[in-house]
Protein backbone atom coordinates (compact mmCIF):
# COMPACT_ATOMS: atom_id res chain seq x y z
CA UNK A 1 0.00 0.00 0.00
CA UNK A 2 3.29 2.16 -0.43
CA UNK A 3 2.16 4.06 3.27
CA UNK A 4 6.01 4.61 5.14
CA UNK A 5 6.21 3.16 8.57
CA UNK A 6 7.87 3.96 11.56
CA UNK A 7 9.98 1.28 13.74
CA UNK A 8 7.40 0.42 16.40
CA UNK A 9 4.50 0.69 13.96
CA UNK A 10 6.04 -2.54 12.35
CA UNK A 11 6.72 -3.71 15.73
CA UNK A 12 3.05 -3.82 16.56
CA UNK A 13 2.10 -4.58 13.44
CA UNK A 14 4.09 -7.33 13.76
CA UNK A 15 3.14 -8.28 17.19
CA UNK A 16 -0.78 -7.90 16.25
CA UNK A 17 -0.16 -10.34 13.49
CA UNK A 18 1.44 -13.00 16.21
CA UNK A 19 -1.16 -12.67 18.48
CA UNK A 20 -3.26 -13.98 15.64
CA UNK A 21 -1.47 -16.86 14.96
CA UNK A 22 -0.97 -17.84 18.25
CA UNK A 23 -4.31 -17.94 19.08
CA UNK A 24 -5.26 -20.02 16.05
CA UNK A 25 -2.93 -22.30 17.35
CA UNK A 26 -4.27 -22.43 20.86
CA UNK A 27 -7.57 -23.16 19.45
CA UNK A 28 -6.21 -26.40 17.83
CA UNK A 29 -4.23 -26.89 21.07
CA UNK A 30 -7.14 -26.89 23.71
CA UNK A 31 -9.78 -28.75 24.62
CA UNK A 32 -12.15 -26.88 26.63
CA UNK A 33 -14.94 -25.30 24.77
CA UNK A 34 -14.86 -22.56 27.40
CA UNK A 35 -11.18 -21.86 27.21
CA UNK A 36 -11.32 -22.18 23.14
CA UNK A 37 -14.09 -19.25 23.43
CA UNK A 38 -12.26 -17.08 25.57
CA UNK A 39 -9.10 -17.40 22.67
CA UNK A 40 -11.26 -16.49 20.46
CA UNK A 41 -12.51 -13.44 21.86
CA UNK A 42 -8.96 -12.69 22.14
CA UNK A 43 -7.88 -13.32 18.76
CA UNK A 44 -11.13 -10.38 17.40
CA UNK A 45 -9.11 -8.06 19.83
CA UNK A 46 -5.69 -9.09 18.34
CA UNK A 47 -7.59 -8.48 14.86
CA UNK A 48 -8.54 -5.16 15.86
CA UNK A 49 -5.39 -3.92 16.99
CA UNK A 50 -4.12 -4.74 13.81
CA UNK A 51 -6.29 -2.85 12.19
CA UNK A 52 -6.27 -0.08 14.80
CA UNK A 53 -2.39 0.15 13.85
CA UNK A 54 -2.71 0.02 10.24
CA UNK A 55 -5.60 2.96 10.43
CA UNK A 56 -2.83 4.91 13.25
CA UNK A 57 0.30 4.42 10.23
CA UNK A 58 -2.46 5.72 7.45
CA UNK A 59 -4.23 8.51 9.87
CA UNK A 60 -7.39 7.29 8.58
CA UNK A 61 -10.38 7.82 11.35
CA UNK A 62 -12.32 5.86 9.20
CA UNK A 63 -10.10 3.23 9.33
CA UNK A 64 -10.31 3.61 13.24
CA UNK A 65 -14.00 3.38 13.24
CA UNK A 66 -13.58 0.25 11.59
CA UNK A 67 -11.03 -1.45 14.50
CA UNK A 68 -13.67 -0.10 16.80
CA UNK A 69 -16.46 -1.77 15.11
CA UNK A 70 -14.25 -4.79 14.90
CA UNK A 71 -13.52 -5.03 18.67
CA UNK A 72 -17.23 -4.76 19.84
CA UNK A 73 -18.43 -7.26 17.34
CA UNK A 74 -15.22 -9.47 16.94
CA UNK A 75 -14.10 -9.10 21.08
CA UNK A 76 -17.77 -9.13 22.59
CA UNK A 77 -20.61 -9.98 20.68
CA UNK A 78 -19.33 -13.20 18.28
CA UNK A 79 -18.00 -14.78 21.55
CA UNK A 80 -20.55 -13.83 23.60
CA UNK A 81 -23.11 -15.04 21.39
CA UNK A 82 -21.47 -18.46 20.64
CA UNK A 83 -21.06 -18.77 24.48
CA UNK A 84 -24.52 -18.55 24.79
CA UNK A 85 -25.20 -21.05 22.63
CA UNK A 86 -22.64 -22.87 24.52
CA UNK A 87 -24.68 -22.75 27.52
CA UNK A 88 -27.28 -24.18 25.89
CA UNK A 89 -25.56 -27.40 24.28
CA UNK A 90 -25.41 -29.55 26.67
CA UNK A 91 -23.38 -31.22 28.94
CA UNK A 92 -20.49 -31.89 27.10
CA UNK A 93 -17.92 -28.80 27.43
CA UNK A 94 -14.83 -30.74 25.87
CA UNK A 95 -13.91 -31.35 22.61
CA UNK A 96 -13.43 -35.16 23.49
CA UNK A 97 -12.01 -37.16 20.23
CA UNK A 98 -12.04 -34.66 17.23
CA UNK A 99 -11.89 -36.58 13.75
CA UNK A 100 -7.76 -36.00 13.87
CA UNK A 101 -6.55 -35.77 17.17
CA UNK A 102 -5.02 -33.57 18.64
CA UNK A 103 -1.21 -33.65 18.25
CA UNK A 104 -1.87 -34.53 14.55
CA UNK A 105 -3.75 -31.59 14.33
CA UNK A 106 -1.32 -29.64 15.63
CA UNK A 107 1.20 -30.77 13.12
CA UNK A 108 -1.12 -30.51 10.37
CA UNK A 109 -1.30 -26.75 11.48
CA UNK A 110 2.21 -26.76 11.21
CA UNK A 111 2.06 -27.97 7.52
CA UNK A 112 -1.07 -25.66 6.77
CA UNK A 113 1.44 -22.78 8.49
CA UNK A 114 3.78 -23.68 5.81
CA UNK A 115 1.56 -24.22 2.84
CA UNK A 116 0.02 -20.17 3.86
CA UNK A 117 3.79 -19.12 3.58
CA UNK A 118 4.29 -20.78 0.10
CA UNK A 119 1.08 -19.70 -1.68
CA UNK A 120 1.33 -16.16 -0.87
CA UNK A 121 4.68 -15.13 -1.92
CA UNK A 122 3.33 -13.76 -5.22
CA UNK A 123 0.91 -11.57 -3.47
CA UNK A 124 3.65 -10.09 -1.16
CA UNK A 125 6.28 -9.52 -3.89
CA UNK A 126 3.15 -7.88 -5.72
CA UNK A 127 3.93 -5.14 -3.08
CA UNK A 128 6.48 -5.73 -0.18
CA UNK A 129 5.70 -3.84 2.71
CA UNK A 130 5.58 -4.94 6.41
CA UNK A 131 1.89 -4.84 6.20
CA UNK A 132 2.30 -7.36 3.19
CA UNK A 133 4.61 -9.60 4.34
CA UNK A 134 1.94 -10.25 7.02
CA UNK A 135 -0.32 -11.36 4.95
CA UNK A 136 1.01 -15.06 4.80
CA UNK A 137 0.44 -14.82 8.74
CA UNK A 138 -3.25 -14.37 8.35
CA UNK A 139 -3.85 -16.99 5.10
CA UNK A 140 -2.61 -19.08 7.74
CA UNK A 141 -5.65 -18.01 10.34
CA UNK A 142 -7.37 -18.60 6.97
CA UNK A 143 -6.72 -22.48 6.78
CA UNK A 144 -6.34 -23.04 9.98
CA UNK A 145 -9.74 -21.78 10.68
CA UNK A 146 -11.12 -23.84 7.95
CA UNK A 147 -9.04 -27.55 9.63
CA UNK A 148 -10.93 -26.53 12.73
CA UNK A 149 -14.05 -26.59 11.09
CA UNK A 150 -13.45 -29.82 9.13
CA UNK A 151 -12.27 -32.07 12.08
CA UNK A 152 -13.47 -31.30 14.96
CA UNK A 153 -17.10 -32.51 16.37
CA UNK A 154 -18.66 -30.39 18.37
CA UNK A 155 -21.55 -27.72 16.88
CA UNK A 156 -19.35 -25.11 18.72
CA UNK A 157 -16.12 -25.60 18.02
CA UNK A 158 -17.12 -25.72 14.47
CA UNK A 159 -19.04 -22.02 14.88
CA UNK A 160 -15.51 -21.21 16.54
CA UNK A 161 -13.58 -22.93 13.16
CA UNK A 162 -15.95 -20.72 10.97
CA UNK A 163 -15.43 -17.12 12.53
CA UNK A 164 -11.88 -17.80 12.83
CA UNK A 165 -11.65 -18.63 9.02
CA UNK A 166 -13.28 -15.23 8.82
CA UNK A 167 -11.32 -13.46 10.99
CA UNK A 168 -8.46 -14.37 9.02
CA UNK A 169 -10.23 -13.43 5.80
CA UNK A 170 -10.65 -9.97 7.52
CA UNK A 171 -7.05 -9.91 8.16
CA UNK A 172 -6.28 -10.51 4.76
CA UNK A 173 -8.48 -7.54 3.20
CA UNK A 174 -6.93 -5.24 5.55
CA UNK A 175 -3.32 -6.06 5.09
CA UNK A 176 -3.64 -6.37 0.99
CA UNK A 177 -5.56 -3.43 0.77
CA UNK A 178 -5.74 0.35 2.13
CA UNK A 179 -9.00 -0.33 3.84
CA UNK A 180 -12.22 -1.45 2.15
CA UNK A 181 -14.69 0.77 3.11
CA UNK A 182 -16.67 1.54 6.06
CA UNK A 183 -19.93 0.70 4.16
CA UNK A 184 -18.33 -2.76 3.06
CA UNK A 185 -17.16 -3.60 6.36
CA UNK A 186 -20.16 -2.83 7.65
CA UNK A 187 -22.12 -5.27 5.45
CA UNK A 188 -20.01 -8.07 6.21
CA UNK A 189 -20.28 -7.62 9.60
CA UNK A 190 -23.62 -7.84 9.49
CA UNK A 191 -23.32 -11.09 7.25
CA UNK A 192 -21.11 -12.84 10.49
CA UNK A 193 -23.28 -11.94 13.03
CA UNK A 194 -26.54 -13.04 11.22
CA UNK A 195 -24.36 -16.27 10.29
CA UNK A 196 -23.21 -16.46 13.85
CA UNK A 197 -27.36 -15.91 14.76
CA UNK A 198 -28.42 -18.69 12.46
CA UNK A 199 -25.71 -21.31 13.71
CA UNK A 200 -26.42 -19.97 17.59
CA UNK A 201 -30.25 -21.05 16.56
CA UNK A 202 -29.34 -24.07 14.81
CA UNK A 203 -27.32 -25.22 17.46
CA UNK A 204 -29.99 -24.98 20.16
CA UNK A 205 -32.66 -27.13 17.65
CA UNK A 206 -29.81 -29.46 16.92
CA UNK A 207 -29.58 -30.49 20.68
CA UNK A 208 -33.54 -30.03 21.38
CA UNK A 209 -34.06 -32.91 18.65
CA UNK A 210 -31.20 -34.86 20.05
CA UNK A 211 -30.05 -34.16 23.03
CA UNK A 212 -26.31 -33.39 21.91
CA UNK A 213 -24.18 -31.17 20.16
CA UNK A 214 -21.82 -34.19 18.47
CA UNK A 215 -22.82 -33.39 14.68
CA UNK A 216 -20.94 -37.13 14.08
CA UNK A 217 -24.27 -38.46 14.94
CA UNK A 218 -25.91 -36.54 12.43
CA UNK A 219 -24.36 -38.23 9.29
CA UNK A 220 -26.87 -41.01 8.70
CA UNK A 221 -30.44 -40.91 7.87
CA UNK A 222 -32.85 -42.87 10.31
CA UNK A 223 -36.49 -43.28 9.71
CA UNK B 1 40.94 -19.08 23.36
CA UNK B 2 41.16 -16.46 24.79
CA UNK B 3 41.60 -15.39 28.81
CA UNK B 4 38.05 -13.99 29.48
CA UNK B 5 36.56 -17.32 27.68
CA UNK B 6 38.95 -19.67 29.79
CA UNK B 7 38.25 -17.22 33.17
CA UNK B 8 34.52 -17.28 32.31
CA UNK B 9 34.60 -20.92 31.20
CA UNK B 10 35.79 -22.11 34.71
CA UNK B 11 34.21 -19.73 36.43
CA UNK B 12 30.79 -20.74 35.16
CA UNK B 13 31.82 -24.31 35.79
CA UNK B 14 32.32 -23.77 39.06
CA UNK B 15 29.20 -21.81 39.82
CA UNK B 16 27.41 -23.97 37.89
CA UNK B 17 28.21 -27.95 40.09
CA UNK B 18 28.22 -25.63 43.17
CA UNK B 19 24.78 -23.71 42.55
CA UNK B 20 22.64 -26.21 40.85
CA UNK B 21 22.07 -28.73 43.86
CA UNK B 22 20.87 -25.29 46.02
CA UNK B 23 18.51 -24.55 43.11
CA UNK B 24 16.93 -28.00 43.30
CA UNK B 25 17.00 -27.19 47.23
CA UNK B 26 15.28 -23.93 46.78
CA UNK B 27 12.85 -25.12 44.32
CA UNK B 28 12.01 -28.18 46.82
CA UNK B 29 11.41 -25.68 49.45
CA UNK B 30 9.42 -23.56 47.62
CA UNK B 31 7.22 -25.94 47.35
CA UNK B 32 7.07 -27.37 50.70
CA UNK B 33 6.42 -24.08 52.15
CA UNK B 34 3.47 -23.25 50.14
CA UNK B 35 2.11 -27.05 50.65
CA UNK B 36 2.54 -26.24 54.83
CA UNK B 37 5.51 -28.11 55.16
CA UNK B 38 8.77 -27.12 57.05
CA UNK B 39 10.96 -28.03 54.19
CA UNK B 40 14.22 -29.87 54.68
CA UNK B 41 16.35 -26.41 53.79
CA UNK B 42 17.90 -24.98 50.87
CA UNK B 43 21.15 -27.09 51.47
CA UNK B 44 19.50 -30.55 51.90
CA UNK B 45 20.61 -31.58 48.32
CA UNK B 46 23.87 -31.15 48.95
CA UNK B 47 23.58 -33.14 52.63
CA UNK B 48 22.81 -36.14 50.66
CA UNK B 49 25.40 -35.77 48.10
CA UNK B 50 27.91 -36.19 50.65
CA UNK B 51 25.92 -38.93 52.67
CA UNK B 52 25.68 -40.64 49.39
CA UNK B 53 29.32 -39.82 48.14
CA UNK B 54 30.53 -41.30 51.09
CA UNK B 55 28.83 -44.76 51.04
CA UNK B 56 30.37 -47.68 49.28
CA UNK B 57 30.18 -47.83 45.39
CA UNK B 58 27.30 -50.60 44.88
CA UNK B 59 25.86 -51.94 41.14
CA UNK B 60 22.92 -54.76 40.65
CA UNK B 61 24.36 -58.23 38.99
CA UNK B 62 24.48 -58.81 35.63
CA UNK B 63 24.72 -55.00 34.24
CA UNK B 64 27.60 -54.01 32.09
CA UNK B 65 30.21 -50.92 31.76
CA UNK B 66 27.37 -49.11 30.41
CA UNK B 67 25.70 -49.01 33.68
CA UNK B 68 28.58 -47.83 35.86
CA UNK B 69 29.67 -44.90 32.85
CA UNK B 70 26.09 -43.42 32.72
CA UNK B 71 26.15 -41.16 35.38
CA UNK B 72 29.86 -39.68 34.54
CA UNK B 73 29.10 -39.60 31.19
CA UNK B 74 25.79 -37.45 32.25
CA UNK B 75 27.82 -35.47 34.30
CA UNK B 76 30.70 -35.12 31.70
CA UNK B 77 28.31 -33.78 28.85
CA UNK B 78 27.00 -31.08 31.41
CA UNK B 79 29.96 -29.78 32.45
CA UNK B 80 30.94 -29.22 29.48
CA UNK B 81 28.15 -27.04 28.65
CA UNK B 82 28.88 -25.39 31.43
CA UNK B 83 31.65 -24.48 30.75
CA UNK B 84 31.22 -23.41 27.02
CA UNK B 85 27.54 -22.07 26.63
CA UNK B 86 27.24 -18.05 27.52
CA UNK B 87 26.09 -18.22 30.96
CA UNK B 88 28.44 -15.69 32.78
CA UNK B 89 30.50 -14.34 29.72
CA UNK B 90 29.78 -14.41 25.95
CA UNK B 91 33.46 -14.97 25.01
CA UNK B 92 33.75 -18.70 24.93
CA UNK B 93 36.65 -20.98 26.40
CA UNK B 94 35.86 -23.39 22.99
CA UNK B 95 33.67 -20.92 21.10
CA UNK B 96 33.34 -24.21 18.31
CA UNK B 97 32.03 -26.47 21.21
CA UNK B 98 29.09 -22.85 22.06
CA UNK B 99 27.61 -24.00 18.77
CA UNK B 100 23.75 -25.16 19.23
CA UNK B 101 23.68 -27.87 17.51
CA UNK B 102 26.73 -29.30 19.58
CA UNK B 103 24.72 -27.90 23.15
CA UNK B 104 22.10 -29.58 22.04
CA UNK B 105 23.72 -32.84 20.98
CA UNK B 106 26.01 -32.66 24.08
CA UNK B 107 22.60 -32.37 26.63
CA UNK B 108 20.56 -35.58 24.19
CA UNK B 109 23.96 -37.48 24.90
CA UNK B 110 23.42 -37.63 28.98
CA UNK B 111 19.95 -38.14 28.54
CA UNK B 112 20.57 -41.05 26.30
CA UNK B 113 23.14 -42.95 28.12
CA UNK B 114 20.89 -42.63 31.16
CA UNK B 115 18.35 -44.18 29.36
CA UNK B 116 20.89 -47.08 28.29
CA UNK B 117 21.60 -47.74 31.91
CA UNK B 118 17.84 -48.10 32.65
CA UNK B 119 17.67 -50.84 30.25
CA UNK B 120 20.89 -52.32 31.20
CA UNK B 121 19.51 -52.83 34.56
CA UNK B 122 16.95 -55.59 32.96
CA UNK B 123 14.52 -54.33 35.55
CA UNK B 124 10.92 -53.86 34.57
CA UNK B 125 11.03 -50.28 35.81
CA UNK B 126 14.42 -49.68 34.16
CA UNK B 127 12.74 -50.21 30.64
CA UNK B 128 9.65 -48.91 30.93
CA UNK B 129 11.72 -45.47 32.33
CA UNK B 130 13.68 -45.47 29.24
CA UNK B 131 11.22 -46.25 26.82
CA UNK B 132 8.75 -43.14 27.93
CA UNK B 133 12.20 -40.79 28.35
CA UNK B 134 13.05 -41.83 25.08
CA UNK B 135 9.74 -40.77 23.35
CA UNK B 136 9.80 -37.36 25.64
CA UNK B 137 13.53 -36.93 24.20
CA UNK B 138 12.39 -37.82 20.19
CA UNK B 139 9.74 -35.27 20.59
CA UNK B 140 11.86 -31.94 22.65
CA UNK B 141 15.03 -32.15 20.45
CA UNK B 142 13.51 -30.79 17.08
CA UNK B 143 11.87 -28.44 19.35
CA UNK B 144 14.72 -27.36 21.69
CA UNK B 145 16.67 -26.97 18.24
CA UNK B 146 13.84 -25.30 16.01
CA UNK B 147 13.30 -22.44 18.77
CA UNK B 148 16.95 -21.89 19.33
CA UNK B 149 17.24 -21.50 15.50
CA UNK B 150 14.59 -19.35 15.37
CA UNK B 151 16.49 -17.10 17.62
CA UNK B 152 19.75 -17.62 14.96
CA UNK B 153 18.18 -16.39 12.25
CA UNK B 154 18.28 -12.27 12.98
CA UNK B 155 21.55 -13.34 14.62
CA UNK B 156 23.00 -14.71 11.41
CA UNK B 157 24.85 -17.80 13.36
CA UNK B 158 23.88 -20.65 15.49
CA UNK B 159 26.72 -19.94 17.84
CA UNK B 160 24.88 -19.57 21.01
CA UNK B 161 27.50 -16.30 22.28
CA UNK B 162 27.19 -14.60 18.88
CA UNK B 163 22.85 -15.16 19.54
CA UNK B 164 23.59 -13.83 23.21
CA UNK B 165 25.65 -11.12 21.94
CA UNK B 166 23.48 -10.02 19.36
CA UNK B 167 20.37 -9.70 21.67
CA UNK B 168 22.31 -7.69 23.33
CA UNK B 169 22.99 -5.41 21.05
CA UNK B 170 19.54 -4.97 19.47
CA UNK B 171 17.40 -5.60 22.42
CA UNK B 172 14.31 -4.21 20.57
CA UNK B 173 14.30 -7.72 18.87
CA UNK B 174 13.03 -9.20 22.06
CA UNK B 175 9.42 -8.15 21.30
CA UNK B 176 9.16 -9.85 17.69
CA UNK B 177 6.76 -12.38 17.29
CA UNK B 178 9.45 -14.99 16.59
CA UNK B 179 11.47 -14.55 19.63
CA UNK B 180 7.96 -14.65 21.89
CA UNK B 181 6.65 -18.13 20.25
CA UNK B 182 10.14 -19.28 20.65
CA UNK B 183 10.41 -18.29 24.86
CA UNK B 184 6.87 -20.19 25.04
CA UNK B 185 8.13 -23.36 22.67
CA UNK B 186 11.17 -23.75 24.82
CA UNK B 187 9.31 -23.08 28.16
CA UNK B 188 7.33 -26.11 27.94
CA UNK B 189 10.36 -28.49 26.24
CA UNK B 190 12.78 -27.25 29.14
CA UNK B 191 10.18 -28.12 31.72
CA UNK B 192 9.44 -31.97 29.73
CA UNK B 193 13.47 -32.24 29.24
CA UNK B 194 14.15 -31.26 33.10
CA UNK B 195 11.24 -33.95 34.18
CA UNK B 196 8.93 -31.16 36.16
CA UNK B 197 5.50 -31.28 36.40
CA UNK B 198 3.14 -31.41 34.29
CA UNK B 199 5.42 -33.80 32.48
CA UNK B 200 7.32 -36.00 35.32
CA UNK B 201 7.04 -35.69 38.72
CA UNK B 202 10.43 -35.26 40.95
CA UNK B 203 9.28 -35.60 44.11
CA UNK B 204 7.80 -39.31 43.63
CA UNK B 205 9.56 -42.98 43.82
CA UNK B 206 7.90 -46.16 42.51
CA UNK B 207 4.56 -44.75 41.14
CA UNK B 208 3.94 -46.43 37.93
CA UNK B 209 3.86 -42.92 35.88
CA UNK B 210 7.46 -41.52 37.04
CA UNK B 211 9.65 -41.29 34.00
CA UNK B 212 13.39 -40.24 35.22
CA UNK B 213 13.28 -41.74 38.62
CA UNK B 214 12.13 -44.89 37.00
CA UNK B 215 15.41 -45.05 34.86
CA UNK B 216 17.70 -44.58 37.90
CA UNK B 217 15.89 -46.71 40.46
CA UNK B 218 18.86 -48.87 40.51
CA UNK B 219 21.53 -46.56 41.17
CA UNK B 220 23.16 -46.31 44.83
CA UNK B 221 26.06 -44.62 46.48
CA UNK B 222 28.38 -42.59 44.85
CA UNK B 223 26.84 -43.14 41.33
CA UNK B 224 23.62 -41.95 42.79
CA UNK B 225 25.03 -39.18 43.70
CA UNK B 226 26.48 -38.16 40.15
CA UNK B 227 23.13 -38.97 38.59
CA UNK B 228 21.72 -36.75 41.29
CA UNK B 229 23.93 -33.78 40.66
CA UNK B 230 24.21 -34.73 36.83
CA UNK B 231 20.08 -33.81 36.37
CA UNK B 232 20.40 -31.11 39.20
CA UNK B 233 22.68 -29.52 36.69
CA UNK B 234 21.06 -29.93 33.80
CA UNK B 235 18.05 -28.22 35.39
CA UNK B 236 20.66 -25.17 36.12
CA UNK B 237 22.07 -25.62 32.56
CA UNK B 238 18.14 -25.36 30.86
CA UNK B 239 17.49 -22.29 33.12
CA UNK B 240 20.39 -20.40 32.19
CA UNK B 241 20.26 -21.06 28.58
CA UNK B 242 16.63 -20.07 28.58
CA UNK B 243 17.37 -17.07 30.82
CA UNK B 244 20.22 -15.53 28.89
CA UNK B 245 18.59 -16.07 25.32
CA UNK B 246 16.11 -13.87 26.32
CA UNK B 247 17.28 -11.94 29.34
CA UNK B 248 20.88 -11.51 28.35
CA UNK B 249 21.37 -8.52 30.79
CA UNK B 250 24.41 -8.66 33.18
CA UNK B 251 26.33 -11.53 31.14
CA UNK B 252 30.47 -9.70 30.81
CA UNK B 253 31.48 -9.08 27.12
CA UNK B 254 34.35 -7.34 27.74
CA UNK B 255 37.39 -8.59 30.58
CA UNK B 256 37.61 -7.42 33.83
CA UNK B 257 36.98 -8.60 37.76
CA UNK B 258 34.02 -6.32 37.90
CA UNK B 259 32.36 -7.47 34.70
CA UNK B 260 32.48 -11.05 36.02
CA UNK B 261 31.61 -10.83 39.58
CA UNK B 262 28.86 -9.59 37.82
CA UNK B 263 28.24 -11.83 34.91
CA UNK B 264 28.17 -14.28 37.61
CA UNK B 265 25.61 -12.16 40.09
CA UNK B 266 23.36 -11.94 37.37
CA UNK B 267 23.15 -15.50 36.04
CA UNK B 268 22.76 -16.74 39.86
CA UNK B 269 19.54 -13.67 40.08
CA UNK B 270 18.33 -14.77 36.81
CA UNK B 271 18.31 -18.82 37.62
CA UNK B 272 16.56 -18.14 41.01
CA UNK B 273 14.10 -16.33 39.47
CA UNK B 274 13.49 -18.76 36.81
CA UNK B 275 13.50 -22.19 39.29
CA UNK B 276 11.34 -20.08 41.72
CA UNK B 277 8.94 -19.39 38.98
CA UNK B 278 8.75 -23.06 37.72
CA UNK B 279 8.68 -24.01 41.29
CA UNK B 280 5.90 -21.68 42.38
CA UNK B 281 4.17 -22.70 39.03
CA UNK B 282 4.70 -26.61 39.54
CA UNK B 283 2.23 -26.09 42.95
CA UNK B 284 -0.59 -25.45 40.98
CA UNK B 285 -0.68 -27.79 38.31
CA UNK B 286 -0.79 -31.68 38.44
CA UNK B 287 0.62 -34.14 36.33
CA UNK B 288 -0.49 -34.49 32.79
CA UNK B 289 -1.38 -38.21 31.59
CA UNK B 290 1.80 -39.65 29.94
CA UNK B 291 -0.45 -40.28 26.57
CA UNK B 292 -1.24 -36.38 26.57
CA UNK B 293 2.46 -35.36 26.80
CA UNK B 294 3.39 -35.90 22.89
CA UNK B 295 0.09 -33.30 22.52
CA UNK B 296 1.64 -31.07 24.85
CA UNK B 297 4.94 -32.03 23.11
CA UNK B 298 2.99 -31.30 19.01
CA UNK B 299 1.97 -27.65 20.36
CA UNK B 300 5.84 -26.79 21.21
CA UNK B 301 6.91 -27.80 18.63
CA UNK B 302 4.28 -26.32 16.47
CA UNK B 303 4.89 -22.58 18.11
CA UNK B 304 8.95 -23.19 17.39
CA UNK B 305 7.87 -23.85 14.36
CA UNK B 306 5.59 -20.88 13.91
CA UNK B 307 8.68 -18.80 15.62
CA UNK B 308 11.14 -19.75 12.45
CA UNK B 309 8.40 -18.89 10.06
CA UNK B 310 7.41 -15.65 11.72
CA UNK B 311 11.48 -15.02 11.90
CA UNK B 312 11.35 -15.31 8.34
CA UNK B 313 8.70 -13.56 6.70
CA UNK B 314 7.42 -11.06 9.73
CA UNK B 315 11.18 -9.35 8.94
Amino acid sequence: MGIEMSGLTVQLLDIAAGALLLTAVLVVWRRELSVILRVFALQGVALAGLVAVLASAQRSVELGLVALGLLVLRGVVLPLLVRRSLAGAGPVRRETTPMLNVAASLLAAAALTLLALAVSVPLVALDPSPATRAVPVAVAVVLIGLMVMVTRRHAVSQVVGFLLMDNGITAVAFLTTAGIGLLVEAGIALDVLLVAGVLHVLTGRIRETFGDTDLSALRELHD
Amino acid sequence: MNPLGVAGGVLQAVVIVGGAPLVVGLMRQIRARLEGRAGAGVAQPWRDLRKQLRKQPASPRGTSEIYRSAPVLLVATTLVVAVVAPFVTTASALPAVADLFVVVALLALGTVMIALAGIDTGTAFGGMGASREVTILALVEPTVLVAIFALSVRAGSTNLSAIVGSVLDDPARLVSPASLLAAVALVVVIVAETGRLPVDNPATHLELTMVHEAMVLEYAGPDLALVELGSAMRLSVYLGLLANLFVPWGVATGPGVAALAVGVAAFAVKVTLLAAALALAEVFLAKLRLFRVPELLAGSFLLALLSVTTAYVLV
